[in-house]
């Protein structure tokens, strides 16, 4: 990758929009975005090239269709009357031309669909590679429909750009530099006038672009805060139902869409003066070619011009300069309109390549630790963290998790549980002190094997699309189907899969209505009890399971956490008394610690939380 | 198409005003060739300065004149296009939240989703260009054409012979080109969901290291949609190079039938060269509505999509039926019977009744039918069979206001979303203050708000998750409760509180809503203890009804539960 550096590590570029030094930032960013996407566009040659060889033949083609109907028009003018052979003859050629010509040219839209299609594909697919390496921070900071918006939306409209517009410019720079050639040799005094328009257009071009750029930027990324939105409020469908705040929830949506189509609107009425502009630079042109071509022709009649010098023209030169004038001002309008629509491709690319490019969880150091033969001796030492350096959340908490032992964690909400969990799988890590795992601290261990090393149901389940033994599976692949039936059995969600049409193969969709959250949550703990990681984290993992069910299923939860190391989470504090040690947390540091009875004897916040329950 | 031209008809007049100025900005410009050829052929040929030079600033007046016009008319079409993308989109977005939970089911959510955005989308880009686009090509093509048979019609006949082919041709393509993007919108339906489970699901997929295996989940979709984009445009592509060699063979026509008439002398060799000018002239505007042409079948598809949401019948009716006076119930249920998939009952016979204030509780095994209560209560599903009334009056006849000024809700997977505390409770309903703040005591939430800087103001990230579950829960049920709601709804929303805030809660609850007829699903019996009246439900019926002590006596399953969750019978 080049220069990614540079594009990202900027951030005024991105967040700053104040006009100092903002420029010569932005040029660099435009020169980089340009670089980067043809970098994708080069990675592809073996279509590249062909594309262009074709490009290049079905021109040729379709401008000698021309000159063989010109040869057929001469062969009618013909002085002696029609001279039907050779009308034949080039007819036939026209015919095999165009024929030839297009099926050229639909090779070229073949090549260069499969072309942009690659390469989206390929951008899609590192956007979302890069999804699963970023800390998990981020997407606690980035709306999901934000992230959709890109990945969706951003990518489809560098794909237009690319699969429209690149053969477009292609083909306007042959026909742009064969034409300028043949100005050249008609003329050389009137190409002058191009010295000036063409700068002209190239000038205010750029000046225009740079004024607009950043309207497109707005644009792209109104559009994807509308996006996010869309998602929150949709996925509070039923609430909005409930408290029949549809009308509410719209107008505040309208804001957004009225904010984002605002935004697409002063796009496009800034961006809409550039094509107008060019052609009417184009325009201007060609009137004064028709002009100085007058006045030059004069001087050459006039006998105050040589022939053959510098300044002498015919009129039929004249005619033929105007010509390939119009030739050559045709691929600048469209330039200047492809130029519109690249703006909206860059500001797009901008933001997809923005998260490309989005730091990943730090590697593993190049000492990093395989496990093997995991014993499950988890030590907190001296930990203070914070989600920001402003706020702590845990201060210099230091535990002591010997192997095969239960540690459950009990505390107010909010008092920093579920930051321990994310501490020990290096969601996150601690701003001092070490958390060492059979006495190698969890910065020299790989990370993919540290978290494999825990098994870990949460309060809030997750299941994907797919089937329900799919999801089962999910923590070990290669599981038998009997297993995947047998944890399912331990789990008492057997019945229920069963029952079901499908059973096993029942797909579970989106935010389907059949399954409630505690059967969800019987799921995840078939699905964990498959696994056969030495370490457990139950983060709530049977909140919303009815207690009868709970107990039913506590026979599998204890074969589960026999002889592993567990850290479990709960507010039922039966299933926290058998715990070998409760911790205490509050206000992130914790208060008490040890086991049940020790606990009550002690007569703190643990015993009058456990009196609570009878009061 | 008629779904797009219905709203497209409030523009009609400023699109009108749009086309003639784009018409004029287009003459203007087309104007510009003819006086070049009058300056070559006839002026300059008279050696007069004055006369070129007046003919070279005409030109640039036509130049100026079209470059006005084509901004003024360029500006107004996105203005156009602007308004009518956000019609659609606020409708479309309306009706989504309008549909009943059976049509959200069967759409899924991520449909919905990418039918607001990428959908809208694509008709938004072809309204736009089809006003940028669509004007110059139909004008070079008419005027072509009229010149053209003037010039020689029986020439002129030979390119109406073309258009039959051209017509069949665009009518095949499109119509394999529609479902082909269909599709493409489908594909582009199941790329969005995976990025979206597995933005929702990073921590458990970080956890299982199982990036390769999403990775390759993606791979699938991401390669199906490209697939798809790719068949689409392999079809599509076949459109503009057909079209050229159609108007091209056209051409090679004219210049053999010529050859024959100007040996009939019934044409001469100079209108044939111009009649091949206009020709050309007439294949590059049939080349522009090619492209129009491919951007309009990609719209179709996507205007479909969004027609089918916004079309969606409202489930939802009124039946105007007068309220039992002799039922003095507030809640009544009447041997209600429900199914989701219309096989097996998910609830079945139901009957109960509460009087106003009275307590309900509703416990019950997991996928026991509690919430499938709940969302008939509120109406998200119809039931198949039996009465559910509130004061004696069927549900169905209450307007949908009526029904969500009753109640306060705080739903199982509920959200929270970004925006302030204070916003988060008041949820739009535009709640003082005190209401606001009363209800977040009662729900055990002031403390813990207040004790953040911010406090009320306090921005949540989306979906809340800079809260703790308990938090989170904690602000649902204020939510629920600040409005001082006639009915409270509280479907296993304390799951994550600590006993002592929920047994706090509970009291609060008594204390300070008497009048309010409070629902309690839960799985604790602490949680329900309390209430008048107890439902235990197992597969969809009641098992046991009654209070706390009535139930330890008659229902042995809720003493089983009781026994479990009081104290000691924890099994190891």
């Amino acid at each position: 990758m080049l220069n990614r550096g540079n594009f990202t590590r900027d951030p005024r570029a991105a967040n700053n929009p104040n006009k100092f030094g903002a420029s010569k930032l932005d040029r660099k960013t435009t020169k980089n975005i340009l670089l980067r996407l043809g970098k994708y566009v080069i990675r592809q040659w073996y279509l590249f090239i062909p594309a262009i060889i074709m490009t290049l033949l079905s021109n040729q083609l379709s401008l000698l269709g021309p000159q063989f109907s010109g040869a057929a028009i001469g062969a009618i003018e013909n002085a002696s009357g029609v001279d039907f052979p050779t009308v034949w003859e080039n007819v036939i050629k026209m015919i095999l031309c165009y024929v030839v010509s297009a099926l050229f040219s639909y090779c070229l839209a073949v090549i260069m669909i499969h072309l942009s299609q690659r390469i989206v594909c390929t951008m899609r697919k590192q956007v979302f590679e890069k999804l699963n390496t970023l800390p998990i921070g981020y997407f606690d900071t980035h709306a999901t429909g934000d992230i959709i918006s890109r990945i969706s939306y951003d990518i489809d409209t560098i794909n237009s750009s690319l699969s429209h517009d690149l053969v477009q410019v292609m083909t306007s720079v042959y026909t742009v530099i064969g034409s300028l050639i043949f100005m050249w040799n008609i003329s050389k005094p009137l190409i002058l006038i191009f010295a000036f328009t063409v700068p002209a257009s190239i000038l205010f071009t750029r000046y225009r672009s740079k004024k607009v750029r950043p309207l497109f930027s707005t644009r792209s990324r109104k559009l994807g805060e509308l996006n996010g939105y869309a998602e929150e409020m949709l996925s509070g469908n039923r609430t909005i139902n409930a408290y029949g705040k549809q009308d509410v929830i719209s107008d505040r949506f309208n804001q957004r869409n009225e904010d984002a189509m605002e935004a697409y609107y002063r796009a496009e009425y800034y961006g809409a003066t550039l094509g107008p502009s060019v052609n009417f630079i184009n325009n201007l042109s060609m009137s004064l070619v028709a002009m100085f071509g007058g006045i030059l022709y004069m001087l050459s009649v006039g006998g105050k011009v040589a022939p053959g010098t510098m300044f002498f023209i015919s009129l039929a030169g004249i005619a033929k300069f105007v010509q390939y004038s119009r030739k050559f001002a045709g691929p600048i309008n469209e330039f200047a309109n492809i130029l519109h629509e690249f703006q909206s491709a860059f500001s797009a690319a901008e933001r997809v390549f923005r998260i490309i490019d989005e730091e990943p969880e730090p590697l593993d150091t190049a000492d990093a630790k395989t496990l093997t033969d995991i014993k499950g001796l988890v030590e907190f030492d001296d930990i203070t963290f914070g989600y920001t350096p402003e706020k702590t959340i845990l201060k210099n908490v230091t535990v002591t998790a010997h192997p095969g032992k239960t540690i459950a964690i009990v505390g107010p909400t909010g008092a920093g549980k579920t930051t321990i969990i994310n501490l020990l799988m290096r969601f996150y890590d601690p701003q001092s002190g070490e958390i060492r795992l059979d006495s190698l601290p969890n910065l020299k261990i790989k990370r993919a094997d540290l978290r494999k090393a825990y098994t870990m149901v949460l309060q809030d389940t997750w299941l994907f699309y797919g089937t329900i033994y799919d999801n089962i599976v999910y923590g070990k692949e290669n599981a038998t189907l009997d297993e995947v039936k047998a944890a399912a059995k331990a789990a008492r969600i057997d019945g229920y899969i069963e029952s079901l049409p499908d059973g096993y193969n029942t797909v579970l969709s989106d935010d389907g209505v059949n399954i409630s959250k505690g059967q969800r949550q019987l799921i995840t703990i078939a699905r964990a009890l498959l696994s056969d990681a030495p370490m457990l984290i139950l983060d709530e993992a049977t909140s919303n399971v009815d207690s009868r069910t709970e107990i039913k299923i506590q026979e599998a939860m204890s074969a589960l956490m026999k002889d592993r190391t567990c850290f479990v989470i709960a507010h039922r504090l039966s299933t926290i008394q058998n715990a070998d040690t409760i911790l205490v947390v509050r206000d992130g540091t914790i208060t008490e610690q040890g086991t049940h009875d020790e606990l009550m004897r002690l007569g703190g916040f643990y015993s009058s939380l456990y009196n609570s329950q009878f009061s | 198409m008629k779904f797009l031209i219905s709203y497209l008809k409030p523009y009609k007049y400023r699109m009108l005003l749009g086309f003639s100025i784009k018409v004029t900005g287009t003459m203007a410009e087309l104007f510009l060739p003819f006086i070049l050829t009058h300056i070559l052929n006839n002026v300059i040929g008279t050696l007069d300065l004055r006369r070129v030079v007046l003919f070279g600033i005409l030109m640039i007046l036509c130049a100026g004149a079209a470059y006005a016009c084509n901004i003024i008319a360029n500006r107004m079409a996105a203005r156009i296009s602007k308004d009518f993308a956000k019609e659609m989109r606020k409708d479309l977005f309306a009706k989504t939240l309008y549909l009943s939970c059976r049509d959200t089911d069967r759409f899924t959510i991520p449909s919905l989703e990418s039918r607001i955005t990428s959908d809208t989308y694509n008709v938004h880009s072809f309204v736009s260009m089809m006003q940028r686009m669509g004007v110059r090509a139909p004008i070079l093509l008419l005027g072509g054409m009229t010149i053209s048979f003037i010039l020689d019609p029986f020439l002129a006949l030979v390119m109406l012979f073309m258009l039959p082919f051209i017509f069949v041709t665009v009518y095949f393509i499109s119509r394999k080109g529609v479902p082909l993007y269909t599709k493409v919108q489908h594909s582009v339906d199941d790329m969005v969901r995976v990025v979206r489970e597995d933005t929702q699901g990073i921590r458990v997929i970080k956890a299982l290291s199982k990036n390769d295996y999403e990775n390759r989940r993606y791979d699938t979709v991401n390669r199906r949609l490209s697939a798809d984009e790719r068949r689409a445009g392999i079809i599509m592509g076949i459109v503009n190079p057909a079209m050229t060699m159609l108007m091209n063979l056209g051409i090679a026509a004219v210049v053999a039938l010529s050859a024959l008439r100007v040996s009939k002398n019934l044409s001469s060799p100079a209108t044939v060269i111009a009649f091949m000018q206009y020709f050309t002239l007439i294949s590059m505007a049939m080349m522009s509505l090619s492209r129009i042409f491919v951007m309009y079948t990609k719209c179709a598809a996507s205007a479909r999509r969004i027609a089918e949401v916004i079309e969606t019948p409202d489930r939802f009716y009124v039946k105007n039926e007068p309220a039992n006076s002799a039922d003095t119930s507030h809640i009544r249920f009447e041997k209600v019977s429900f199914s989701y998939f219309g096989k097996q009952n998910n609830l079945e016979n139901i009957s109960f009744s509460l009087p106003r204030g009275g307590k309900l509780g509703i416990i019950g095994a997991t996928g026991s039918g509690k919430s499938t209560l709940v969302k008939l209560l509120l109406r998200f599903y119809e039931i198949d069979s039996g009465g559910i009334y509130i004061h004696g009056k069927p549900l169905t006849a209450y307007t949908r206001e009526e029904l969500a000024a009753l109640f306060g809700v705080a739903l199982q997977n509920d959200f929270l979303y970004a925006d302030s505390i204070r916003e988060n409770i008041d949820f739009g309903r535009g709640l003082s203050d005190e209401q606001i703040v009363h209800g977040a005591k009662i729900a055990q939430a002031h403390d813990f708000i207040t004790a953040i800087p911010d406090g009320y103001d306090h921005i949540l990230s989306s979906k809340g998750t800079n809260l703790s579950g308990g938090q989170r829960q904690r602000l649902l049920i204020a939510r629920a409760i600040a409005a001082h709601p006639e009915i409270l709804v509280l479907d296993d929303s304390s799951s994550a509180l600590d006993y002592k805030t929920d047994a706090n809660l509970r009291a609060a609850l008594v204390n300070e809503m008497a009048d309010t007829t409070v629902i309690t699903v839960a799985q604790r019996v602490s949680s329900v203890k309390n209430c008048d009246l107890i439902l235990v439900l197992e597969q969809g019926k009641i098992i046991g009804m009654g209070t706390h002590e009535e139930l330890l006596e008659s229902c042995p399953e809720y003493r089983e539960i009781s026994d479990s969750q009081m104290g000691g019978a924890f099994v190891e």
